[in-house]
């Protein structure tokens, strides 16, 4: 309990209370390019002043890196002028938002009803397996990330795993090996 | 010169992820090739719906004006289809759908089980036209609806034929959509806002997206009545971010119609003004829900809310707001240009029109159907779904999703509406229709569910967050078989009370897996429970070690190495295990230099 405790004050500390007025020196854990950093003002800039539009703007930025280190949340929150603790809230509160890095390609496995019944569970295994991490983890070659993924409507081709943007459908476990290869 | 003919390539999602882009392609390439562009019109259609049998190329020309229906296409085959089929005009047998039970070749998709009971209204433009062009769209009369609205009713005109179609909500609750439509007209507050839930989170249901990535014209059309009728200029159509390709051809048609003024300012001159808003989602079950949704749009957590008040009232911003199903709004064009009376009369008394199902699991024909309401399971499931493949029993068919119930076999005749799947414990739902055969274990059907509800519980009431979580432990201890004895009385204490006490529907529907499979297959809780049993021999931690005959070459190393000394016979016999005496401790199946016994 104590941790959870630490770690969520750690992780507020000077954000909460001063709102999305945060000193330069709190954005520490990752330095940005001059490119990235222009990408994610762009998007910033066109969304800025609508309603409504923090989730989009996060989808966006968070295509910049693969995901949505601390920097980009709080430079989003100083950018929308929302507080940072807003920010924070959404993207903890979405699975697909992340926080920690992300291998090249994300390999999801879709644990909807119909993988499930046509055997999702042996293939995640397989994988699990074959890239020796757990789902949420990423190989240490940095290579893939492994997700399970909810339903990804596939279900005609049960069942199905989404590497990076390709749909693989009607897998088997001796598939994995090969499957794996061609983005090895 | 007109085409000749027309060959039509599904690009609907499991088509297209298994070599439809490819064929068509290579079509383009042939057709080249052997000069025949001008001849033959090449089109990519959103979803046929026979995702079993995908890639789907169906190709009519003069002497065929129902078309051949060519499944499981490989992208070599294009130019065996142009060269035999198109050119020598002869039908490629082995290309055709083979009947499951008879073995014959079906060329006409009109004469296939799968498609010859059904009634379509919501799909009636996917698999015919190309999601990319607005004038296909058109041409079907696409956006006539909109017209006669905007010309010639007044917005209570169209609440009134809306209301005597009968049609109620798509997405699952059942609501009267007419009467939604009314209480927002009449609510007080400017503006207004209407939604299309396009959040279509229930695994196994598909039908949403393909709609959206198949007719997303029909979508805009049916909000834009809605907005019409209840007086709104601003619609959000609320995607969820799994859903990639209906994003894109959606963000494509809401374009298209802008270019022709059927969204923006003074659409058919009348005066009306609408836009749209494409909103993705980004991974919360819980916002399919409503109030949670609306939250989302926002662009806040998605939590929800107690209602009342309704979003008819205190919808987004606070406004009067219509939120619709991807389905319901499909339906709208359609029931505007054929009157409300026509529809009511398709389906049961109170459940109107047609349904469309997902058909998916342990079944022949898996893919999208669109039958009349009422039609019965045994039909969708034999008639249509040709069936249980490997000669294999049915057992349950799982609807309405992780909010929803099995029906066992001895429901099979129960007609599918929105009633009487209440009456059984189960409910519509979205419509996915999930097929169990023999093998499936339903104490871990609902321990699937009560997984996924538990882990997208949004955590701000406490029956969804702790009491979806002590479910699914206490379904993990019977899989696992170190359940109590009156554990059964507790589980259904516990799912009744987290029902009743649940802020939103999902924790409110979360226990429905389990209350109805407790209410269809008790035994097979109890043989779990007090026999450590699973009779489908699904749960492993039930399961027996057993040693392969075929494998076994009776070298007795395990009955040496068997610490309960369990393993008896000789290496003149062979071995067997004494499953009682068993303590399942593993070691022969680790000592076994044959790997001859397993679990099973």
């Amino acid at each position: 309990m104590a941790t959870t405790e630490e770690k969520i004050n750690t992780e507020q500390t000077g954000n909460e209370i001063e709102g999305h007025e945060i000193e330069d020196e709190a954005i520490d854990d990752v330095k940005l390019t001059e490119e990235e950093l222009k990408e994610l003002e762009k998007i910033i800039e066109e969304n800025k002043g609508q309603r409504g539009v923090l989730i989009n703007v996060l989808h966006k930025a968070q295509k910049i890196l693969g995901y949505l280190p601390r920097e980009i949340q709080v430079r989003v929150a100083r950018g929308l002028d929302i507080p940072f603790s807003k920010v924070y809230s959404v993207v903890s509160f979405y699975s697909l938002f992340s926080t920690n890095p992300r291998g090249k390609y994300t390999i999801e496995v879709c644990t909807g009803t119909a993988c499930y019944v046509k055997g999702a569970e042996d293939i995640l295994k397989k994988l699990k397996n074959e890239l020796e991490i757990e789902p949420g983890e990423t190989t240490d070659d940095k290579l893939f990330t492994l997700e399970t993924t909810r339903c990804v409507g596939a279900c005609g081709m049960a069942p199905v795993v989404i590497i990076g943007d390709d749909a693989h459908g009607r897998l088997t476990v001796e598939d994995v090996p090969k499957l794996l290869e061609q983005y090895q | 010169m007109a085409p000749k003919a027309e060959i039509l390539v599904c690009g609907g999602t499991s088509c297209y992820s298994s070599g439809g882009p490819d064929i068509y392609k290579n079509l383009i390439e042939e057709l080249k090739r052997k000069e025949l562009e001008e001849k033959v019109k090449l089109t990519q259609t959103g979803c046929f719906g026979f995702c079993e049998k995908g890639p789907v190329v169906v190709i009519y020309c003069e002497k065929e004006p129902n078309g051949i229906f060519y499944c499981q296409v490989k992208p070599e085959d294009s130019e065996r289809i142009l060269k035999e089929h198109i050119i020598n005009g002869e039908i490629i047998d082995d290309l055709l759908y083979e009947d499951p039970e008879t073995g014959a070749k079906i060329p006409g998709h009109e004469d296939m089980g799968f498609y010859k009971y059904q009634q379509r209204i919501a799909l009636k433009n996917c698999g015919l036209i190309q999601p990319y062009k607005i004038k296909e769209y058109i041409a079907r009369d696409g956006y006539r609806a909109l017209g006669e609205a905007l010309s010639h009713m007044t917005s209570k005109e169209v609440i009134e034929i809306v209301k005597t179609s009968k049609i109620r909500g798509r997405g699952g609750g059942g609501f009267p959509t007419g009467l939604k439509w009314e209480l927002t007209a009449k609510a007080k507050g400017s503006p207004k806002y209407v939604i299309c839930n396009a959040d279509e989170g229930d695994p196994g249901a598909f039908m949403d997206r393909s709609i959206l990535e198949g007719d997303p014209h029909s979508v805009i059309e049916g909000l834009a009545i809605a907005a019409y009728a209840i007086g709104a200029e601003q619609g959000y159509v609320y995607v969820r971010a799994e859903y990639p390709l209906a994003v894109e051809r959606l963000e494509q048609a809401i374009k298209d119609a802008r270019e022709l003024n059927l969204l923006g300012e003074d659409i058919f001159e009348t005066g009306f003004k609408f836009d749209l808003e494409i909103r993705v989602g980004a991974g919360a079950f819980v916002c399919g829900e409503e109030t949670a949704l609306m939250q989302s749009v926002q662009g806040e957590r998605g939590d929800p809310r107690f209602k009342p008040p309704y979003p008819a009232n205190k919808g987004l911003w606070g406004q009067p707001t219509v939120i619709n199903n991807v389905e319901t709004l499909a339906n709208i064009p359609g029931i505007i240009l054929n009157g409300g009376e026509w529809f009511s009369h398709i389906g049961t008394e109170e459940s109107t029109g047609t349904k469309v199902f997902a058909l998916a699991g342990d079944i022949h024909n898996t893919g999208l159907i669109e039958v009349p309401m009422g039609t019965t399971l045994r039909e969708v499931v034999f008639e249509l779904g040709g069936g249980i493949p490997n000669k294999k029993e049915f057992k349950a068919a799982q609807t309405g999703g992780p909010s929803g119930g099995c029906i066992p076999k001895e429901h099979l005749d129960i007609l599918m509406d929105y009633d009487s799947l209440i009456e059984v414990g189960s409910m519509m739902g979205s419509g996915g229709l999930i097929i169990m055969d023999e093998d499936t274990c339903m104490v871990d059907v609902a321990r699937f569910y009560l997984d996924f509800t538990q882990d997208e519980a949004c955590g701000k009431c406490t029956p969804g967050r702790v009491g979806t979580k002590r479910l699914l432990e206490m379904l993990n201890k019977i899989v696992e078989g170190e359940a109590e004895p009156n554990i059964l009385e507790k589980l259904e204490a516990l799912s009744n009370q987290v029902k009743k006490s649940s802020l939103c529907g999902l924790g409110q529907s979360a226990p429905n897996p389990i209350l109805s499979t407790l209410q269809y297959f008790r035994d097979e809780y109890e043989a779990h429970v007090f026999e450590k049993r699973c009779p489908a021999g699904v749960c492993e931690a039930l399961l027996d070690y057993v040693i392969d005959e075929e494998k076994c070459k009776a070298c007795g190393l395990c009955a040496e190495k068997c610490p309960a000394a369990t393993i008896e016979g000789d290496k003149e016999e062979g071995y067997t295990i004494n499953s009682e005496a068993c303590k399942s401790c593993g070691i022969c199946e680790e000592e076994c230099p044959f790997e001859a016994i397993t679990k099973g």
